[in-house]
């Protein structure tokens, strides 16, 4: 079947089996390897991405389903070559070691942040715990994450004084 | 690598379009909701349905109102629609309680509550706040639609009265004034399936029980119901040795299996302890 969606607004369009997973359609035939693969059984958040307006775990969805829709990848996260917030946030806090879960952790956030611009730690770590983390510990990526809260506050201050 | 075996694929366009393709491809077509039990399955090879008719395009059946007696929810309802509608809150706190506990939020962001009704598995917890609140679902075919309570909906484990060629459209909750609800789960980790579950709906004349539902999941209660506990609550007064004997008929009646969940005396334990527990909130939120 032939399906069309836009990825971080490009526009991609290509036949594919309707058994392909979303994951696979992103990672082997766009070639955008930032979202990563790693349960394939919706348990660890490595393949968060977002479809439309909510991250989604691409591993369970089809890329049938995509067919129409927008896809926001990690690679359509920054600004051109601004960081954002999230980005910057892990960057500066030490959110990630080997980056494997990386890719999911800041979509997520980024749609944490942009529904609850104030989240507690405990409200950070609710909507991160369908995702799994080896290597930090997640204290970090908290620490990430609230760092990018803080940040856009400032900056969200700046702008109306 | 775990990928579902070759499938056709149609996409539908509402409800109608849905049911003449259900109608169509005949029995071996399967209805795909956010497929965060589906895909699995079929990964699995669990399932193997020869055609998906996607539902998601189906606005339609995406809803959460109150006609003023009635709460409507639509099965295409994502699991974080229903935990974010104040509205279910308001009436039927069992519903926030349980969805808090479903999964993780990116899954509830996609899964739907008619997908996990139709699913059916034996630990849906969903199965157990509806079983408690004696909804109705609504089932449309071709035909028509037809209603269903929801302890007449489930056959067995993932087999419910929805046929071959029809669609769970919604679910309906009876508002009733002074009422209270409440949902417990014991989950091994965050986001896990219960190892048991309990959900309680009192309604209160005084300080007796005007009427109970209570429902459990991940126990083996038929129906998703523990009806010989509720009877004995009807007429009792709100007290605690009511609870403490609805738990353990609750845990009498039911038929949990040993699994890599908990042995069965552990699940039973649960049983009573969370329908107690369930019980106590519901009636504290009764009285307001
Ligand atoms: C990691 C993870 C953890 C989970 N944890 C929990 C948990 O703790 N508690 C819990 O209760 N659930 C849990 N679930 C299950 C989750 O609630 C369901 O996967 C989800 O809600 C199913 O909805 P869906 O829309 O994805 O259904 P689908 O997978 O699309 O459909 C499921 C089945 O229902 C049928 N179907 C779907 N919609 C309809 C309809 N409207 N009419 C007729 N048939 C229909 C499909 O054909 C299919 O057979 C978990 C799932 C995952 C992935
Ligand atoms: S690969 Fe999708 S959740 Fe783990
Ligand atoms: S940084 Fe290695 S898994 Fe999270």
């Amino acid at each position: 079947m032939r399906i069309t969606l836009t990825v971080n607004g490009t526009e991609y369009s290509r036949i594919i089996e309707p058994r392909l997973l979303l994951i696979h359609l992103i990672r082997d035939e766009l070639r955008l390897t930032g979202s990563h693969w790693g349960c394939d059984t919706s348990n660890c958040g490595a393949c968060v991405l977002w479809l439309d307006e909510t991250p989604v775990k691409s591993c369970t969805v089809l890329a049938a389903m995509a067919d129409g829709r927008r896809v926001m990848t990690v690679e359509g996260l920054a600004a051109g070559t601004r960081l954002d917030p999230v980005q910057e946030g892990f960057a500066r806090c030490h959110g990630l070691q080997c980056g494997f879960c990386t890719p999911g952790m800041m979509l997520t956030a980024r749609w944490l942040l942009d529904h609850h611009p104030d989240p507690s730690e405990a409200d950070i770590r609710e909507a991160l715990s369908g995702q799994v983390c080896r290597c930090t510990g997640y204290e970090n990526i908290v620490r990430a994450v609230r760092w990018a809260a803080d940040y856009e506050a400032a900056q969200d201050q700046a702008d109306h004084s | 690598m775990q990928v579902p075996a070759y499938v056709e694929y149609e996409k539908a366009t509402s409800l109608t379009h849905a049911l003449s393709l259900l109608a169509k491809f005949g029995p071996e077509a399967r209805v795909l909701a956010g497929g965060h039990s589906l895909i699995p399955m079929m990964k699995l090879r669990l399932a193997q349905p020869e055609t998906l008719i996607d539902i998601n395009g189906l606005t339609e059946l995406s809803y959460l109102d109150s006609t003023g007696t009635e709460l409507r929810i639509g099965a295409m309802t994502r699991h974080a629609e229903l935990l974010g509608s104040r509205l279910a809150g308001q009436h039927f706190p069992i519903l926030h309680d349980a969805e808090r506990v479903i999964a993780d939020p990116v899954v509830r962001l996609w899964g739907t509550v008619g997908g996990s009704l139709c699913q059916a598995d034996p630990s849906e917890d969903l199965s157990a706040a509806f079983a408690a609140l004696e909804a109705t679902m609504v089932i449309a075919g071709i035909e028509g639609k037809r209603t269903v309570p929801a302890r007449e909906f489930h056959i067995g484990p993932y087999e419910t009265v929805v046929g071959p060629g029809e669609i769970l459209t919604e679910i309906k909750i009876a508002l009733m004034p002074g009422g209270g609800s409440a949902y417990e789960k014991v989950g091994r980790r965050a986001g896990d399936w219960p190892v048991a579950a309990a959900g309680a709906a009192v309604w209160l004349e005084g300080n007796l029980i005007r009427t109970a539902g209570i429902g459990l999941t991940a126990v083996g209660a038929p129906q998703f119901a523990a009806r010989e506990a509720e009877e004995s609550l009807i007429g009792a007064p709100a007290t605690q040795e009511a609870f403490a004997r609805a738990g353990r008929l609750a845990a009498e009646h039911c038929r949990p299996v040993f699994d890599q969940r908990g042995p069965v005396e552990y699940k039973r334990h649960l049983a009573s302890e969370l329908t107690v527990r369930a019980l106590r909130r519901a009636v504290e939120r009764a009285r307001g």
